[in-house]
């Protein structure tokens, strides 16, 4: 790993992403979004998910710097009386969380399909990147709606909404796999036929041990540049769910909820209510759709 | 060729068994159309005779035997909540939702490829990263925000365009239209506009990148040691060369597109099959979402079929291999 | 070309306000399911069809009773009402009203595919009296028919078998029904374009016998163009935008602005429908609770205790935006029966909740579900989270559970349920319908504890429905009086408030406004 590092420091990358302020730039805020949601239950000025600490009289206060705003909410209140900033800051927490499990998920399930397909060939990778072809066409929001619908349908209620986050996770997961596999596969299929990997084969090292050892290193680039861009597509997905209403359970508002929520309020003056969220989603999803852009550009040797 | 075109369409009757069960097994639970249907009173006598009047208390493989055997002859059945046959209710939303579609292709293809082809061929300029920066931003904000937006400020603020609906519609045989009416045109607009937008972005950052790739191919800078004009260069090759993969993926993205129009329609009211879905969804009308997801399924499959056969024909490489990853 | 500015033209003239004077664009977030009069007892289907067909009796603005179809009404004897009609009412198609259809309209209204049960479940049979005059026999005297016929809309025998349709739309059926999108009334408008989900166009019947009344003096409406609109902010723009002239149901927080913008009104009033919660009192132990071997909800102490830890007045503030009536009791003050004596909350009072909690063996509070709608009432599910609060801080943990409708009427009507939230009409006006469907016993009887999900079960309380079915004058009223002290002290549930129901429109038109927020287009006048 601190090999890795060392590499990364002399590279080209390391210099490209000097060389490109935007992307310092988003990387920054990219890094503030990762820490302040994950550190959100120490730095939130209050707990949004103590209903106990809810009091109606505080609903609909302004951000502070309005007339009526009062400086113990920051960025105003919700219907509730929630702290805006707070319920924010939990949010942004829920959404990266959905975002990075999925992404995460999506890459280890692409990224083993592919390894599978391209090393075995044959019939098995012709049905697997079948099931992948058609499921690309597929929009990952549809198969990602199919995949709760049928979760629904399967568990009870008051079990759906323990497990409901997860079901989110791998609806949107195995919404995206195949943009893994494929890329995955193909540079499989070239390195299996390499003369080393044969050499490893003759002296008897496992197909595991050579697919690990030697082919993985060799796609890696390639699926980290897919997995920063569809972070963004993972947030987004999650964000449309919510608004839909199958998204993640209403007692652990993310972004998309408060975003569906605070939509109600738009039109009647209380703008900040849905404007907040709707900002932090924005930028959090553009930062890493920057990072994104970059490391394609910075990883294709074609282009630099 | 033929023995390929039959393979693929045999490859495509499981998937689309599969989604039926799938949008089957996926509603028989959900929901409960029997208490939507009753109302406010009845007695149990009236709840059990309309529970066995629905076939809803035989095994489940009956009701999907029942189910498979009716759609393929394009039977579903009466909507719980219209109390009218599926099939009409969706032929009559189609157009509504095939002409939003098309119109949002029709507003990414013609402002996308253009923006495309100008950032790749000046990578540098100002207006590139003003596009950039644009494009970035259209696909970090979620669709129904970009309506609510833009209903915000030309509906509500300016008062141009109308917020939901189609206007007045035309008939031309069974087809509504919207495009022969003043008020249909414009209604068209703002929608077309938060459907078409994500997939303008992604139209236009794939031209500009394959412009970029394509740029640098050995054989236009073969085509500039000849002498050859830029504008001959840019237009004559490189964006000739472009064109393949980006039809194809517009070809793909139609399928989003209709799959996002539950979203647009939804937030602009607008009388097409997604809102169709989003309203059946609400009152958990079975027939209806089983036919909706099915026919989903058939027009994926179809336009994949489609672009399996565009490859095959443009690429004559994959006629001897199978495949087409990049 | 020419024809595309003529196109082009007319277009704009439709949309312009000059062309549209007399017409009254109509918005509303739910479209009706049917068009059949007796098939569906929903608001959304009588908000079209009260345009289109008229009933026996009708409603005066107050909801009191006035001749509609039928000019007089007594009960002759204690089984038998005797109604005389109306001379030379002709349906939309041409048909001749005579007491032969009220004969039919009734008998539909009673078969086992009608969803209007409740309304003539007293009727043994009816029979014509004469041309104009019918008589309908009831199984027990029923003083209160005619508030029921009230909602009973009168069809034509000779269209309605011509056209295959003797009974109610039955959803079982696997044909449609020509009912379900044709219209054949003798009201005030009647229908030219059906298009589910997307619009219903009704014409000014001219010939409607009504325009003659002192009411409708002043009504001018030619056309009334109806669209569903589900989604709140699209409403509201639509209004905002001129789209629209009337928004039946303008989201409470949009209220504000709605009443701030140029050229727009409007209208409040009280509905005639309660918000209450409701417990599981039945179980020995509750499906959604932390408490192990006993129930809660059975303690009358905790149903107190919960009571006193509402702040109603916060709710009626902030999430109702004013637009509630928070109340005491069963039903609004509109409702036949209604005492303000038994109109009394418990106050908002924590630390006596604390105290009965503790008293009643729960020191520690307890957890429960609460069950809640998030698309049925007014904020159903924003006054929801409003409870959790103020529950948590009696220490009563409550999960929410809220969800659309469909799944929710399925899911409390399997009685699956520990704590729920229900809101209550009542189209007769008579405190019998809330007593009876909501705290009688749940007996297999017709209509008894059909909508009392907690099971409730008092024998005080199903001898005095039992008394309220047949008494009549002052007696009934104070059996009524009795039942509604018994609701306050016992608690079978827990009254929020009453529903205001706003309604939006552009300020050149003139409606009355209705406490059964069904719009009289027949009595409005646009400028």
């Amino acid at each position: 790993m601190a090999n890795a590092f060392a590499q990364l420091r002399d590279s080209d990358i390391w210099w490209s992403f000097k060389r490109s302020p935007v992307t310092v730039i988003s990387a920054i805020v990219a890094l503030i979004c990762i820490v302040t949601a994950v550190a959100a239950p120490f730095i939130a000025p209050h707990n949004p998910f103590d209903v106990a600490t809810l009091n109606l009289l505080d609903a609909f206060k302004p951000p502070a710097w309005i007339d009526e705003g009062e400086a113990d909410y920051l960025l105003g209140t919700d219907d509730q009386g929630r702290d805006l900033l707070s319920a924010i800051l939990y949010g942004a927490r829920i959404s990266l969380f959905v975002g990075i499990s999925a992404t995460v998920f999506a890459a280890l399930v692409g990224v083993s399909v592919g390894l599978l397909a391209g090393f075995l060939g044959g019939t098995v990778d012709a049905l697997l990147m079948r099931i992948a072809d058609i499921q690309l066409t597929f929009p990952s929001i549809l198969v990602a709606l199919l995949v709760d619908g049928i979760v629904r349908a399967a568990v009870p209620r008051e079990v759906h909404d323990q497990i409901a986050l997860f079901v989110v996770v791998v609806a949107i997961g195995i919404s995206e796999w195949p943009k893994f596999a494929r890329p995955v596969r193909g540079s499989t299929m070239v390195e299996r036929n390499k003369e080393y990997v044969l050499a490893a084969r003759v002296i008897g090292v496992s197909s595991f041990r050579i697919m690990t050892g030697h082919v993985l290193p060799n796609v890696l680039g390639p699926v980290l540049v897919i997995a920063t861009l569809n972070l963004g597509l993972a947030i987004l997905a999650e964000a449309t769910l919510s608004f839909l209403g199958v998204g993640v359970p209403p007692t652990q508002p993310s972004l998309g909820t408060l975003i569906r929520v605070g939509n109600d309020f738009l039109f009647s003056g209380e703008w900040w209510i849905t404007i907040f969220p709707g900002v932090s989603l924005v930028i959090m999803v553009l930062s890493v759709n920057l990072l994104g852009d970059w490391l394609r550009d910075a990883l294709n040797p074609k282009l630099r | 060729m033929f023995a390929f075109i039959i393979s693929r369409i045999l490859q495509s009757v499981p998937v689309l068994l599969v989604v039926a069960l799938i949008s089957f097994a996926m509603f028989a639970y959900v929901g409960d159309p029997v208490s939507i249907m009753l109302g406010q009173d009845f007695t149990e006598a009236q709840r059990t005779a309309l529970v066995a009047d629905l076939g809803l208390d035989q095994p489940f493989f009956i009701q999907f035997a029942k189910f498979v055997g009716n759609a393929v002859q394009g039977e579903f059945g009466l909507s719980y909540r219209l109390s009218r046959p599926v099939a009409e209710l969706i032929a009559e939303r189609a157009p509504a939702t095939l002409e939003l579609a098309c119109c949002a292709a029709g507003v990414a293809l013609l402002v996308g490829v253009p923006m495309g082809v100008y950032t790749g061929l000046y990578p540098r300029s100002l207006l590139s990263r003003a596009f950039l920066t644009f494009s970035l931003i259209g696909v970090s904000l979620p669709t129904f925000l970009i309506g609510i937006l833009l209903i915000l400020v030309f509906a509500v603020w300016l008062g141009w365009l109308p917020s939901f609906g189609r206007g007045d519609t035309v008939m031309f045989g069974w087809w509504s239209t919207g495009f022969a009416t003043m008020s249909g045109i414009k209604a068209l607009i703002l929608p077309a506009i938060t459907l078409g937008l994500f997939q303008l972005t992604l139209i236009m950052r794939l031209v500009r990148s394959e412009m970029m790739e394509v740029l640098r191919a050995d054989y236009i800078k073969f085509a500039r040691a000849r002498g050859l004009s830029n504008r001959a260069i840019n237009f004559g090759h490189a964006l000739k060369n472009t064109m393949v993969p980006v039809i194809t993926v517009v070809g793909l993205q139609l399928g989003a597109i209709i799959a996002f129009a539950i979203v647009t329609e939804t937030v602009f009211q607008w009388p097409g099959m997604g809102l169709l879905f989003i309203q059946s969804v609400g009152s958990a009308d079975i027939p209806v979402m089983a036919a909706y997801l099915l026919l989903i399924a058939c027009l994926f499959v179809t336009i994949n079929l489609i672009v399996d056969l565009l490859y095959y024909a443009v690429d004559p490489r994959l006629r001897v291999s199978r495949g087409r990853g990049h | 070309m020419r024809q595309w500015i003529a196109v082009a033209l007319l277009a704009t003239l439709l949309g312009s306000q000059v062309a549209s004077a007399r017409t009254v664009r109509w918005a509303a977030s739910g479209d009706p399911n049917t068009l059949d009069p007796h098939s569906q007892n929903v608001g959304t289907v009588a908000m079209v069809l009260q345009q289109i067909y008229d009933t026996l009796i009708t409603r005066t603005e107050t909801l009191g009773l006035a001749p509609g179809l039928a000019l007089t009404w007594e009960q002759a004897e204690p089984n038998r009402w005797r109604l005389t009609l109306r001379e030379g009412v002709r349906f939309h198609e041409g048909e001749a009203f005579t007491s032969d259809d009220v004969v039919f309209s009734l008998t539909r209204a009673l078969a086992p595919t009608s969803n209007f049960g409740i309304y003539v479940d007293t009727i043994e049979s009816v029979r014509e009296a004469g041309p104009l005059a019918v008589d309908i026999i009831t199984k027990t005297p029923d003083p209160i028919l005619p508030n029921k016929l009230a909602s009973v809309f009168m069809m034509s025998r000779s269209w309605s078998e011509r056209n295959n349709a003797p009974r109610p739309q039955n959803t079982r059926t696997r044909e449609e029904m020509f009912t379900v999108r044709n219209t054949n009334g003798t009201g005030a408008f009647r229908m030219t374009v059906r298009e589910p989900d997307v619009r219903t166009v009704m014409a000014r019947n001219d010939a409607w016998w009504g325009w003659r009344e002192a009411t409708s003096a002043n009504a001018n409406v030619t056309e009334i163009i109806f669209r569903p609109i589900g989604s709140d902010p699209t409403r509201v723009a639509a209004l905002l935008s001129g789209e629209v002239d009337f928004v039946l149901d303008p989201p409470l927080q949009d209220l504000a602005r709605l009443r701030a913008a140029p050229g727009i009104r409007v209208l409040e009033g009280p509905e005639v429908r309660t918000i209450f919660l409701a417990f599981d009192t039945f179980r020995d132990e509750l499906l959604y609770s932390d408490v192990r071997g006993r129930n809660p909800f059975r303690d009358l102490r905790v149903r107190h205790a919960l009571y006193h830890a509402i702040d109603i007045a916060a709710i009626n503030r902030t999430t109702m935006r004013g637009q509630s009536v928070p109340t005491g009791t069963l039903f609004p003050p509109q409702v036949n029966g209604y005492v303000q004596a038994e109109d009394i909350r418990l106050p908002l009072d924590a630390a006596r909740a604390r105290t009965l909690l503790t008293e009643a063996g729960y020191p520690q509070g307890f957890g429960i579900t609460l069950d809640c709608p998030n698309n049925r009432y007014i904020n159903d599910e924003q006054i929801c989270q409003a409870i959790v609060a103020m529950w948590a801080r009696i220490g009563v943990r409550t999960q929410l559970n809220s969800m659309p409708l469909a799944p929710y009427f399925a899911k409390i009507q399997r009685d699956d349920t520990s704590a729920y939230m229900l809101g209550w009409g009542v189209p007769t006006l008579d405190a019998l319908y809330s007593f009876q469907s909501l705290v009688a016993t749940r007996n297999g009887a017709q209509g008894d504890g059909i909508w009392n999900y907690g099971r409730y079960s008092n024998p005080a309380m199903d001898a005095l429905i039992q008394r309220m079915k047949v008494e009549s004058g002052a007696a009934r009223l104070a059996t009524i009086a009795e039942a509604l002290r018994v609701v306050r002290t016992d608690v079978p549930v827990i009254p929020l408030h009453h529903q205001m129901i706003p309604w939006a429109m552009r300020s050149n038109i003139a409606i009355p406004h209705m406490a059964n927020n069904q719009p009289y287009f027949r009595w409005a006048r646009v400028e």
